[in-house]
């Protein structure tokens, strides 16, 4: 696969490349997108671009249809704290085809305009116990149910909708940060000095829906991006990924996409034993995981081609697991 | 007003203490307000630059300001429930330490909240606390039950003085012509009439009842913050409680020492005497104990269970390349060390005492800060970050500029009050000629070691 080679260069390569591919992939996943009820219309300006497609095939597409970022939101706020009527949003997350490729990470960053350090949606090295065998964990804000985080906020600045999702309204939040403490997920990042941001970006007007621009001195997290639910197509992440490790969808439609193949949430989850993370907590995340059996990719493939500094926030279970 | 010999002689010998501002006091006043203004440019850096300045990262939310806002809203527990319970009980020998415990509670009331304040990222959106309050989280809990309390607070030591700016009123003090207006109008008319006497001692009775369940709210309230949280150490459900004896057994510290300081600074051995420091040693050993107890019962059931989560904060509390001596100090100073020097009578002095009580302080700030940080440096998924200021918390000079800003604001106040009314309440001594001979009458005098 070509996503191989792209692993094997060097740091700033991957980034540049990771840009280029995630804004293909974001492309060409939402013309693969089969969760969204109407088609997002663009105006063709008639410049094809070449593009490396999540399967690997050079594609030629419009350049209207590159999204850059997340634009301001199509919703108003009160729509935006309201959600989307009779939809109830679900992610399942395959552990058995995540090598750390980092994509989502990358096209997370970049359509929400965050620093290379700040991860809304993080790739962990888990290792259960002592004989169990390693396995790359990418986590993104659970959404639960039951959310810690939104019980404890004084000024109802996170919220839960009736879409399911947990968001955070940035104009309203006054940084607390009782949230971050209170999510058992440490899902939630805290803009501790001004963000660095584009001057067009940081004129945008932000609602709980889009997330951008960030504020100084408020709580921001992972948001399931739906705007671009709202418009038919899928989250970032899910269309980054060249592994189709991310589905997402509908769970009252009992649908779910990676943006390959569509498949039943129910039956998804029944095969493949699919599991939430940290059941016990009560919490009742949104997010489901697919258990790492019959592997695509040995544990060391996400590892090996990382830049070092990269590499050392993985060194304890690493290392462990070479004794 | 007329005036009791044994309250003339208390006013005589308060009198210096409010009439000059001595050169020391200037001094003591400058040194404060120089650590505030150093503070001040602190706190204009991390407002102007944001939390970056500080030492709190997206693991460790919070530091030592919630630190500092727990132990202040603790020491308030002098005047609240101590001078409250003592009120109630109708304690006679509290009378000449009411004040001082009283003040405590309404200056640390003040700058326990400004430390909240000072976690919080936009200080420009406070009023959305107003404009959007959720019932259901604990930080709204907070502010009703802080405002309400620092209210009583306020109320209750306005109450316990009326009769004194009365007296400061008649007394022609030699201060400044707003001072005496000022006593005035505090004295809203205040004549001593047997039915002003009455409506003064029905309200103190129903605030000292109305103070004490308040202060067990707030503190309440305020360990939720932590207790509600799914977080290993702080998920407990003897939180509430144990925050609670915490902060009555530092209120009792800081106000023991606070009574050395006075007695010795004023001269006052007549008024505040030995047998204050050992009532109130005693005091301080049952509730030593009682905390004693609560930290042994939460550490042990946590370190027994051995939860995953549990045991790593357990781990990090235990092992002296981490929190191990900070621990030790915790425990040995702040609970074994007040129950041995007031156990013996050897070292059953107020001298001793008083050096107990300001470990014990020390040892309870520590507490508050293991509390804390431990448990931010512990999440459920693992940290996997290389930045170490991420990883581990170690505060800034930021937020030691304020938090020593916040000490300092509150020895100023107390300096500043204690300029403006008399450490010893003078009218307390003469309503009940029978008891007073007992409270003015001096014991045998030790000078304090």
């Amino acid at each position: 696969m070509k996503q191989e080679e792209i692993n094997d260069r060097s740091r700033r390569d991957f980034l540049k490349t990771a840009a280029v591919a995630t804004v293909a992939a974001t492309a060409c996943g939402s013309l693969a997108c089969s969760c969204g009820g109407k088609k997002h219309e663009h105006a063709a300006s008639g410049e094809k671009v070449k593009l490396l497609s999540p399967d690997g095939q050079m594609v030629e597409i419009d350049s209207s249809e590159l999204r850059g970022h997340h634009h301001a939101s199509i919703v108003s706020s009160a729509e935006a704290r309201n959600g989307i009527p009779g939809r109830k949003f679900v992610m399942v997350i395959d552990l058995a085809r995540c090598k750390n490729a980092r994509k989502c990470v990358s096209a997370c960053q970049k359509m929400h305009h965050l620093p290379i350090e700040k991860e809304w949606l993080s790739v962990k090295l888990m290792k259960d116990n002592e004989q169990s065998a390693p396995y790359w964990f990418p986590k993104t804000c659970f959404h639960c149910d039951n959310p810690p985080c939104v019980k404890v906020c004084p000024v109802n600045a996170t919220f839960k909708r009736q879409d399911g999702l947990v968001l955070i309204d940035n104009e309203r939040c006054i940084g607390c940060k009782f949230c971050m403490a209170a999510c058992p997920y440490s899902t939630r990042v805290f803009n501790w000095d001004e963000p660095k941001q584009d001057v067009d970006i940081r004129d945008l007007v932000a609602t709980p829906e889009t997330s951008v621009p960030s504020k100084v001195g408020t709580v921001e997290k992972c948001d399931f991006c739906p705007d671009m639910v709202r418009q038919g197509l899928l989250p970032d992440c899910v269309t980054a990924c060249p592994n189709g490790v991310f589905y997402f969808g509908d769970e009252n439609e009992d649908t779910v996409t990676n943006g390959d193949e569509t498949v039943s949430f129910k039956e998804l989850i029944k095969d493949r034993s699919g599991y939430r993370y940290m059941e016990d907590l009560g919490t009742k995340p949104r997010v489901y995981y697919l258990p790492p059996k019959d592997r695509q990719f040995p544990v060391e493939r996400g590892y090996d081609n990382l830049p070092d500094d990269m590499k050392a926030r993985y060194k304890d279970v690493m290392e462990e697991g070479k004794k | 007003m007329q005036l009791n010999s044994f309250q003339q002689q208390a006013l005589d010998k308060q009198r210096p203490t409010i009439e000059k501002f001595g050169r020391k006091s200037w001094a003591w006043t400058i040194f404060f307000l120089l650590w505030i203004i150093v503070g001040g440019y602190a706190l204009y850096l991390q407002i102007a630059d944001g939390h970056i300045v500080t030492g709190m990262r997206d693991n460790v939310v919070w530091g030592l300001y919630i630190a500092n806002f727990i132990f202040f809203i603790g020491i308030s527990y002098a005047g609240a429930v101590i001078s409250g319970i003592l009120h109630i009980l109708k304690v006679e020998w509290r009378k000449p330490i009411i004040r001082i415990a009283e003040m405590i509670t309404v200056i640390s009331t003040i700058i326990g909240p400004v430390f909240i304040l000072l976690c919080v990222g936009r200080l420009d959106r406070l009023h959305h606390l107003i404009l959007y309050p959720r019932l259901q989280s604990p930080i709204t809990w907070d502010v009703l039950a802080i405002s309400t309390y620092f209210t009583g607070s306020v109320i209750f030591l306005y109450l316990a003085t009326i009769k004194d700016f009365a007296i400061y009123r008649d007394a022609k003090l030699k201060v400044p012509k707003w001072r005496q207006k000022l006593y005035k109008i505090l004295a809203i008319g205040y004549r001593g009439t047997p039915s002003q006497k009455k409506h003064i001692s029905i309200s103190m009775n129903l605030m000292a009842i109305i103070i004490i369940p308040l202060a067990i709210i707030v503190h309440s309230v305020l360990s939720w913050i932590f207790g509600m949280t799914l977080r290993p150490g702080w998920h407990s459900t003897i939180f509430g409680p144990y925050f609670v004896l915490a902060a009555i057994y530092s209120g009792t510290g800081v106000l023991i020492m606070a009574m050395w300081v006075y007695r010795k600074m004023y001269k006052l051995y007549d008024y505040i005497q030995d047998k204050h420091f050992i009532y109130l040693g005693y005091i301080m050993l049952v509730l030593g104990a009682a905390y004693g107890y609560f930290t042994f019962s939460e550490y042990l059931t946590d370190w027994f269970g051995s939860e995953k989560w549990n045991s790593e904060v357990i781990h990090k509390l235990f092992s002296f390349s981490e929190y191990g001596w900070w621990f030790l100090f915790a425990n040995v100073a702040g609970i074994l060390l007040p129950i041995f020097i007031v156990a013996f009578p050897k070292t059953r002095k107020p001298g001793w005492i008083a050096l107990a009580s300001l470990f014990m302080v020390a040892a309870l700030w520590v507490k508050r800060y293991l509390i804390i940080v431990p448990t931010l440096e512990s999440p459920l998924l693992p940290m996997q970050d290389i930045r170490l200021e991420y990883v581990k918390y170690s505060p800034t000079w930021v937020e030691w500029a304020l938090t020593f800003a916040g000490i300092a604001t509150f020895f100023l106040f107390f300096t500043l009050m204690s300029k403006f009314m008399t450490i010893i309440p003078i009218s307390e001594f003469g309503d009940k000629e029978k008891t007073d001979e007992k409270i003015t009458k001096p014991e045998a005098e030790v000078v304090p070691a």
